[in-house]
């Protein structure tokens, strides 16, 4: 017996008005997915384009960069300026002032591409903000890697001239538990 | 304690002041309980940064609408705008005054009950219509000639349902309709199908009248914030907003206690058991039903979007009168076919 359309519809209607609600409903039961922005960051994905830092060799506490200025040549948009210096006894030039126009920067990656030393590589900054005009066309990256050296050299220790400083023998702790 | 309960002045202060309370609070709190539960069902987690988890928001709510003033905007009348957010606020608070928390937690128990909340139930839709007249604003009025237009076409089939379970309990004592139900979740009205097949389908037709009338989403036409930006408050600011705000949710209560009285058995226990019922259990069981009403209410809101007017009433007077015409006189006919069939055999 098929019922006549106007009871068909209704009833069909109050059906998905049901199937809503238990969908709601699931929804309702599941973990939130926010993320509380300013005190939780995402991970960005590996492949991210923040703009480009030089990179920090960890091993020689500086930077790889050899001043080539093949970066600076591959750049469409003009906006990598670099200079470096050669001190006697040193096989390349190091860099001495690596100057990027994030205003100018399309993220096209070809200075990463074009650098023969892996010298360069993409920050993880997906909040690149400023005050002022010039805190972001005229972004020092030797000055980066300088602060990043100094935290390094707490760790690393330059070799002494003389005898290695042994570290100053531990004070003993008098025991909580000792009468 | 008892005694100085039992004297009338001391009792009707006490019944006074709770029954305030019990709006304020939940007032308050079914609004945070509303933006948290908005917020798990899409999956975020609402408002958390005042106290711990969010709590203290209703405190920083009223302390902003507090702060705000009170603008009159020139070319209302005065009067009826100053008015309408407390004629708005009264029904529900003047309603609770009969509704059976418990068995014995009620304050004034009439035995015309019913009649009373819905004859002041129904001031509520003339103090909205003020609200939004007075304001001298086209859009306000707009939304007032929703309001009655709604009102009207939904308190028909309420009142329909409500008159077929009149007949079946013979008692406008609330208190009294709540004895009917008891032993047991299976003597609800709800569920009381040997007398009327479609019970259940009268709780959904007093469900979907219930929120017409308070003007909850999907038939939120009064305050349609997309169409009419806040409907019949738009002039409102400060606490004469808060005041209607506050109305909104004490009437969802009032409706859902009414709703627990007369489907979902009051203060009865689900089950038969001693230890389930008596006179501390009695509320309990009442709040419990209430605020699981209430969330089906919230749930409901975030989940459809707003009709159209016409779909409105479309709904109203195409499906909800007829079904409830239909069930008012099945049960007639099913109380006298006893009678009928002992005539004629």
């Amino acid at each position: 017996m098929r019922l006549p359309i106007p009871f068909r519809e209704t009833l069909s209607g109050f059906k998905s008005l049901l199937i809503g609600m238990r969908i709601t409903l699931g929804q309702f039961f599941k973990p939130s997915i926010t993320v509380q922005y300013p005190r939780q960051t995402l991970k960005m994905p590996a492949r991210f384009r923040g703009r480009i830092e030089l990179i920090f060799d960890q091993a020689t506490g500086k930077s790889r960069c050899t001043a080539c200025l093949l970066c600076q040549r591959a750049c469409p948009s003009n906006c990598i300026a670099v200079e470096g210096a050669r001190t006697e006894g040193e096989k390349h030039k190091h860099v001495t002032d690596y100057k990027l126009d994030f205003t100018m920067c399309s993220l096209c990656g070809l200075c990463i591409e074009a650098c023969p030393f892996d010298a360069i590589q993409f920050t993880k900054v997906y909040n690149a903000v400023s005050f002022s005009r010039d805190g972001l066309n005229n972004l020092d990256l030797v000055r980066e890697i300088e602060t990043k050296r100094k935290a390094w050299l707490q760790t690393h220790p330059p070799p002494a001239p003389g005898p290695a400083a042994s570290p100053a023998p531990r004070q003993p702790q008098p025991e909580a538990s000792s009468p | 304690m008892s005694n100085l309960l039992s004297i009338e002045p001391v009792r009707i202060l006490t019944y006074l002041v709770g029954i305030c309370a019990f709006v304020g609070a939940n007032a308050a709190y079914l609004v945070l309980a509303e933006r948290k539960i908005a917020g798990r069902i899409q999956r975020r987690p609402g408002p958390n940064e005042a106290g711990y988890g969010g709590w203290m928001q209703p405190f920083a709510d009223v302390l902003k609408l507090f702060a705000k003033q009170v603008m009159i905007p020139p070319g209302t009348d005065i009067l009826l705008y100053c008015a309408a957010p407390l004629m708005v606020m009264a029904p529900p608070l003047m309603c609770l005054a009969v509704v059976p928390f418990g068995e014995s937690l009620v304050a004034r128990n009439l035995d015309i009950g019913l009649l009373f909340v819905f004859a002041f139930g129904s001031i509520n839709v003339m103090a909205l219509m003020l609200g939004g007249w007075a304001s001298r604003n086209k859009y306000s009025i707009i939304s007032a000639a929703r309001v009655v237009s709604q009102n009207v076409a939904y308190e028909i089939p309420m009142l329909l349902v409500v008159i077929t379970l009149l007949m079946v309990a013979g008692t406008l004592d609330l208190n009294e309709l709540i004895r009917q139900q008891a032993g047991g979740f299976w003597n609800w009205n709800l569920l009381r199908v040997w007398v009327n097949p479609l019970m259940p389908v009268t709780f959904i037709i007093f469900f979907i009248c219930m929120l017409a009338e308070t003007n909850r989403a999907p038939f939120d036409m009064a305050e349609s914030e997309s169409e009419l930006v806040a409907g019949a408050f738009t002039e409102y600011g400060g606490m004469g907003f808060g005041v209607f705000f506050m109305a909104e949710y004490s009437n969802i209560v009032l409706g859902c206690c009414l709703g627990t009285v007369l489907f979902l058995g009051g203060w009865q226990s689900p089950l038969p058991l001693a230890a389930l019922s008596g006179p501390l259990w009695g509320p309990v069981w009442f709040l419990l039903k209430m605020y699981a009403l209430i969330f089906t209410v919230m749930l409901v809101r975030w989940t459809f979007p707003r009709t159209q007017f016409y779909g409105l009433l479309n709904l109203s007077w195409k499906i909800l009168i007829p079904l409830s015409l239909f069930s008012l006189l099945l049960t007639g006919a099913m109380m006298k076919l006893p009678l009928v069939l002992q005539r004629l055999f």
